[in-house]
């Protein structure tokens, strides 16, 4: 468990860097890494590897929103349900249920704010369990998934000292 | 009028430029450097340690101290170093310094008169022998090896004739080596002490950052607590450098003659750094623990790299640091570190500036982030293989 918990933390910090290069830091040899990755994979444990884009540098049209959703659930359908209909569309990047006043927490991701509000009204608020959407739209992101979007603390020690 | 370099006092005179200011200079001027020289962690100090210091200001917590330092510190720093075995008591026994440092300076000069002999073993961090030498002491250097990992020695401490010294510094987890000492190895070291009677300054402050095992102070072996002065700080665990915070634990009697020097000398240690250091104790364990182990990821890593580059690097336990040779060809650690520096953009210090053994040796500081970590080794490897 410990090595496995090592591994994701160092995945977690750079994903992108080389087996051997995390076998180096774990004191273990790029085989056994190799093992653990496909472990952790096929547990379902490690879902996917992203790039933490900060859009407004990426020079590129791009628009999110956090979509809070309130549900009505009867007796054939459960949030179970409800969440694969969600999670189906490609606009949706995240999804959770959540608690407190309202139900799902739900991100939806676009190249413009028309293309974000028409995706909530048209495929979001029209099923029919949902009762219903408050959209807010992000206005500047400071931090993501760990990684701080500033330009970050110059490191000011000394180049060389005893 | 007299030449200002007359006016100044031989000891001044006498005190050599330390030997990585050249290695400073030449970092200084170029761009691109991706330093593994540095002396002190790369992380800020945990933000409850400095929320701490910001409060203590607020509320105007702006005057001296006790000399001894702050009575709470000394009773929460006399409740942390339980975890090492070491029981002193915070009324006498505990003296809040300026910095480790201030602590190593005013041991020496409590303990050490002109003509005394000090052992120092080397390599070792530069400030040992110059506080000899302003207490009027003799260095008597105790060369440690690389085939014995830099460890010292029953047999070091006798080849070099430290049975004549009255006093004998020892630092482990070692600056630069990253060399620690188990308990069975500071035995043979005590016995040496006891046999001729040595006092022992013992440097601790890399004591949180061992990656092996715990950290054994001298000072809990048989026969040593009233013979050993025992000096730590919240530099390099907390990463508190700059606060310059240390303090110092040892018989009454010394911490009383450190405490009539620092009176005149400093009066107290800064007191923002002491609140700081208050809430470090009381609440930094986990940052504590999470940096020690970033810098054992990088540690691997380092030593993996170094081998893998065909510079043979033993395994370093302990501090930050790891102590390469030079690769096969380059004997000459100094020609090597500058020709690596200009050519190549990385700086690392000379084994050689940390005195006799260190040479054909590397300090390499593993204080920087992975990717830096990685550039340096990237560019180490294509200057070697060049």
């Amino acid at each position: 468990m410990e090595a496995k918990r090592e591994l994701l933390d160092l995945l977690l910090s750079d994903a992108r860097q080389s087996t051997e290069d995390i076998a180096r830091q774990l004191g273990t040899d790029a085989a056994t890494v190799e093992n653990l990755i496909d472990e952790l994979e096929s547990e379902g444990a490690i879902r996917g590897y992203q790039a933490v884009v900060d859009w407004d540098r990426a020079d590129e049209d791009h628009v999110r929103a956090e979509v809070e959703l309130n549900v009505e659930l009867d007796r054939e359908t459960g949030y179970e349900e409800i969440a694969r209909r969600i999670a189906k569309f490609p606009e949706v990047s995240s999804l959770r249920l959540i608690s407190g006043s309202y139900d799902f927490a739900v991100d939806v991701e676009g190249e413009s704010m028309h293309d974000v509000s028409k995706f909530v009204s048209e495929q979001i608020a029209p099923i029919p369990e949902v009762t219903q959407t408050v959209t807010h739209f992000v206005m500047t992101t400071y931090k993501e998934r760990g990684v701080y979007f500033g330009d970050g603390d110059d490191d000011d020690r000394l180049a060389v000292s005893p | 009028m007299t030449e200002l370099t007359d006016r100044l006092s031989q000891r001044a005179r006498d005190t050599p430029p330390s030997g990585i200011r050249r290695f400073f200079e030449l970092a200084e001027e170029m761009d691109d450097i991706v330093s593994l020289g540095v002396g002190e962690p790369d992380f800020s100090a945990p933000w409850a340690a400095r929320a701490a210091a910001i409060d203590s200001l607020e509320r105007g917590r702006t005057s001296y101290t006790s000399n001894r330092g702050r009575r709470d510190l000394r009773e929460r720093i006399a409740s942390h170093v339980t975890r090492y075995d070491l029981s002193y008591d915070p009324d006498e026994e505990i003296l809040v310094t300026t910095g480790a440092s201030e602590a190593v300076d005013l041991a020496m000069r409590a303990l050490v008169d002109p003509g005394d002999a000090v052992a120092v073993p080397q390599p070792s961090y530069i400030s040992y022998g110059p506080t000899v030498s302003f207490s009027g002491g003799d260095v008597l250097p105790v060369e440690t090896h690389a085939e014995n990992d830099f460890v010292l020695t029953y047999d070091d401490l006798e080849r070099a004739g430290a049975a004549d010294a009255e006093a004998l510094v020892l630092c482990y987890p070692n600056n630069p080596t990253g060399a620690v000492m188990t308990r069975g190895e500071l035995a043979e070291v005590a016995e040496f002490a006891r046999e001729h009677d040595l006092f022992v300054l013992s440097d601790e402050i890399y004591a949180a950052l061992r990656y092996e095992d715990e950290h054994v102070s001298i000072a809990t072996l048989p026969g040593m607590r009233e013979r050993t002065v025992v000096f730590n700080g919240f530099s390099k665990a907390y990463a508190m450098t700059g606060l310059r915070l240390g303090y110092a634990l040892g018989p009454a009697e010394v911490i009383d003659a450190m405490n009539r020097i620092h009176q005149y000398t400093m009066l107290s240690s800064p007191t923002t750094a002491q609140f700081a250091a208050l809430e470090a104790l009381e609440s930094c364990d986990g940052a504590v623990e999470e940096m020690r182990r970033e810098f054992d990821r990088r540690r691997q890593f380092v030593i993996s790299r170094f081998n893998e580059i065909g510079m043979d690097c033993f395994e370093a336990k302990g501090a930050f640091y790891v102590f390469p040779k030079c690769p096969p060809g380059w004997g000459d650690d100094e020609a090597f570190a500058e020709a690596l520096i200009r050519e190549k953009r990385v700086a690392l210090v000379p084994g050689r500036v940390f005195g006799s053994g260190g040479e054909g040796h590397l300090r390499v500081s593993y204080a920087s982030g992975m990717n830096d970590l990685k550039t340096a080794l990237d560019r180490i490897e294509s200057f070697v293989e060049g």
